[in-house]
């Protein structure tokens, strides 16, 4: 890690500290004074799709602790999303559970939901292990939609009533965008102390040598299974809020197509990286919105017919095109980008 | 009669302060014989060194004691305990710890990282501790910081201790490798040549740590080295391993003088010289 030149830590307690210096306080208030005050100076759309943003880097932060750290590749957070969501819905629905009781029993159930689909990892890695987490993207939408359509509205999906605070209901964006950003900021930096704790370090020994990790002490079965537990408590989380911001769910918000984009942030932003979980999602999804909008604009130019083709098409390509460029020219992602840019910014003009 | 036990286990234990051994140990893989009915005791305290020619068994020794590998027949024993049924991660928190031959380091983590995550079962704080990183999370990662700084000192990585462990060069990943064993703070030190692949100042090096080691903590050792100049430097006992049988065992200058210890290594000699 780059530091300002000069600044040296006298105490292991001041080198645990992750903001060091005034300059760097005065810029985290500052961003999070920016950040309490963007509905002031932003509509409503764009606050829709903060709030998407914020949702998606908590479900992230859920990835990026079980494929980024542990290495385990998942290919089903969204479907554990589902499985927080409705089952958050569910309890305020039949059980008239407080939204705020509700949530984090739903985390704890989809917590032990994913230890289960976390089960095979115990035997199998890579490429087998992401087939047998794409089973649960088949599984639990099977399951909700099939098994008690009665209970979860089948295809249909549920509507999902605004909760309350005080007596004041989460209706608006404005007041949704509360409780995402601060649910979001709070899931960070609990992230990225997981990630320098001894959880963290004994997620990275798996990854990188689980054997040496066995060997030298490393309950390497215990840390998997707690791994895929803290991503699904991530996904659960995620799938409440999700469920609000949308004001309603179903089975096609959770998609296996969600589950890969996931995995895509992750690689644009950085693998294992809790700034890059940020960058990530904040890239991917302004990308999808800014493709949305010029996609119409390019249809004009081109033959009638392939317009509309190109015009849904495009999305998925520019994703694609983004993740590929980054597989090729910088697999650390955005987040080394930004060490990069940062290393420059304080050694300038001193470059040495 | 189990008075008498007890009292015969208790002179015993008087008589050789065993710290660890293999009794009976034979391993197969796929019907080739690795290990045939390999005995070796480790004493309290002693260094000892673990010799033969490549492809002999020695790291199969070290891979049972670590319990890497589970021996088709025989026991391993720690402190008086039968060990033999215990997962190696279990056997590293009663306190035996190894480095390995072909370094096996967490390569995304910072060597401070590295060592820090052998500490692992040292430190008891939960989940939640960690992600509000207060209190008793704070606490225990800043003490045991404090003894991987040391074991950094001694090593001498202070210069490298936020460097990521991929960055490193092989000489310098060989220490790294020897200080997260250490780290562990170790009953039984398994090294697994830990100078191979080094030239002389770094094998001098190398060599002084692990002294250094045995003065301040009198941690009993088994090394795998090829060397016999530093074999016959440092340990106090030897056993050597052929075709994954003890054919030897004794002090270094018992062994020094055995027929079938200078016609293995006199022979790896004349191929070295032969292959240059
Ligand atoms: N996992 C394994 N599967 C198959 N054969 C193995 C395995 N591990 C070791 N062997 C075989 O067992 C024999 C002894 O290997 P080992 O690594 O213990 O030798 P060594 O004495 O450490 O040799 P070196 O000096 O080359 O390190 C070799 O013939 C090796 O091929
Ligand atoms: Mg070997």
């Amino acid at each position: 890690m780059w530091r300002p030149c000069g600044v040296i830590d006298e105490t292991y307690e001041q080198d645990l500290a992750i903001v060091r210096t005034f300059p760097q306080w005065t810029l985290t208030v500052a961003a999070l004074g920016a950040l309490a005050l963007l509905p002031a100076y932003v509509s409503g759309v764009t606050l829709n799709t903060v709030n998407h943003i914020a949702i998606t880097i908590v479900a992230l932060h859920g990835v990026n602790i079980l494929t980024g750290l542990t290495g385990q590749i998942t290919l089903g957070q969204a479907a554990f999303m589902a499985i927080g969501a409705y089952s958050m819905e569910m309890m305020v629905r039949y059980w008239g559970l407080s939204f705020w009781i509700a949530t984090p029993i739903a985390m704890l159930i989809t917590g032990v939901a994913g230890v289960i689909i976390g089960l095979p990892s115990l035997r199998i890695k890579g490429f087998y292990l992401a087939m047998a987490t794409l089973a649960a993207q088949f599984i639990v939408p099977w399951i909700i939609v099939n098994v008690r359509p009665d209970l979860t509205g089948g295809t249909d999906g549920l509507t999902v009533s605004p909760p309350s605070i005080g007596g004041l209901q989460l209706t608006s964006q404005e007041s949704i965008f509360y409780l995402c950003a601060t649910v979001a900021v709070f899931s960070t930096v609990f992230a990225r102390n997981i990630a320098r704790s001894r959880y963290g370090r004994a997620f990275i020994a798996i990854r990188d040598n689980d054997i040496a990790a066995e060997i030298m002490g490393i309950a390497v079965v215990r840390y998997k299974l707690l791994s895929f537990f803290l991503c699904s408590l991530y996904a659960g989380l995620a799938g409440c809020l999700y469920a609000i911001w949308m004001r309603g769910i179903s089975v096609e918000h959770f998609t296996l197509h969600e589950s890969i984009w996931y995995l895509g942030m992750l690689i644009v932003g950085g693998m294992g990286s809790v700034v890059g979980v940020i960058l990530g999602a904040i890239m991917i999804r302004s990308l999808t919105i800014l493709v949305t909008y010029i996609g119409p604009w390019i249809a004009v130019f081109l033959p009638p017919g392939t317009g509309t083709v190109l015009e849904l098409g495009l999305g998925p390509i520019v994703f694609g095109v983004v993740v590929l460029a980054f597989l090729i020219y910088e697999p650390h992602g955005l987040a080394r980008i930004w060490e990069r840019f940062k290393a420059f910014y304080r050694l300038w003009p001193y470059s040495y | 009669m189990g008075f008498q036990k007890v009292m015969e286990a208790l002179s015993n234990q008087k008589v050789t302060p065993r710290l660890a051994s293999l009794s009976g140990v034979s391993l197969s893989f796929h019907g080739v014989k690795v290990l045939t009915n390999v005995s070796v005791d480790i004493l309290q305290g002693e260094l000892l060194a673990l010799i033969g020619p490549n492809g002999a068994g020695k790291t199969s020794v070290v891979n049972c004691m670590s319990g890497f590998y589970r021996p088709g027949s025989g026991q391993i024993l720690f402190e008086g305990k039968d060990i033999t049924p215990l997962r190696p991660y279990h056997r590293f928190k009663l306190g035996i710890s190894r480095t390995f031959q072909n370094i096996e380091l967490y390569e995304g983590l910072s060597v401070l990282e590295n060592l820090m995550s052998a500490r692992h079962n040292m430190m008891s704080y939960g989940v939640l501790a960690a992600g509000l990183y207060l209190g008793k999370a704070r606490k225990q990662e800043i003490e045991h910081r404090e003894i991987v700084e040391d074991i950094i000192d001694l090593l001498e990585l202070e210069a490298i201790r936020k460097s990521k462990v991929g960055s490193l060069a092989y000489g310098l990943r060989k220490r790294v490798d020897l200080g997260r064993a250490l780290a562990g703070q170790p009953k039984l030190l398994l090294l697994d040549e830990p100078m191979a692949g080094m030239n002389t100042e770094e094998k001098e090096d190398m060599a002084r740590f692990i002294l250094d080691v045995r003065e301040l903590w009198k941690t009993t050792m088994v090394i795998i080295e090829h060397d016999m100049g530093v074999v016959m430097d440092i340990s106090e006992r030897v056993v050597m391993l052929d075709f994954g049988v003890k054919v030897v065992e004794g002090s270094p200058d018992e062994v020094k003088n055995n027929p079938k210890v200078i016609a293995a290594y006199l022979g790896i000699e004349k191929q070295e010289e032969s292959s240059k």
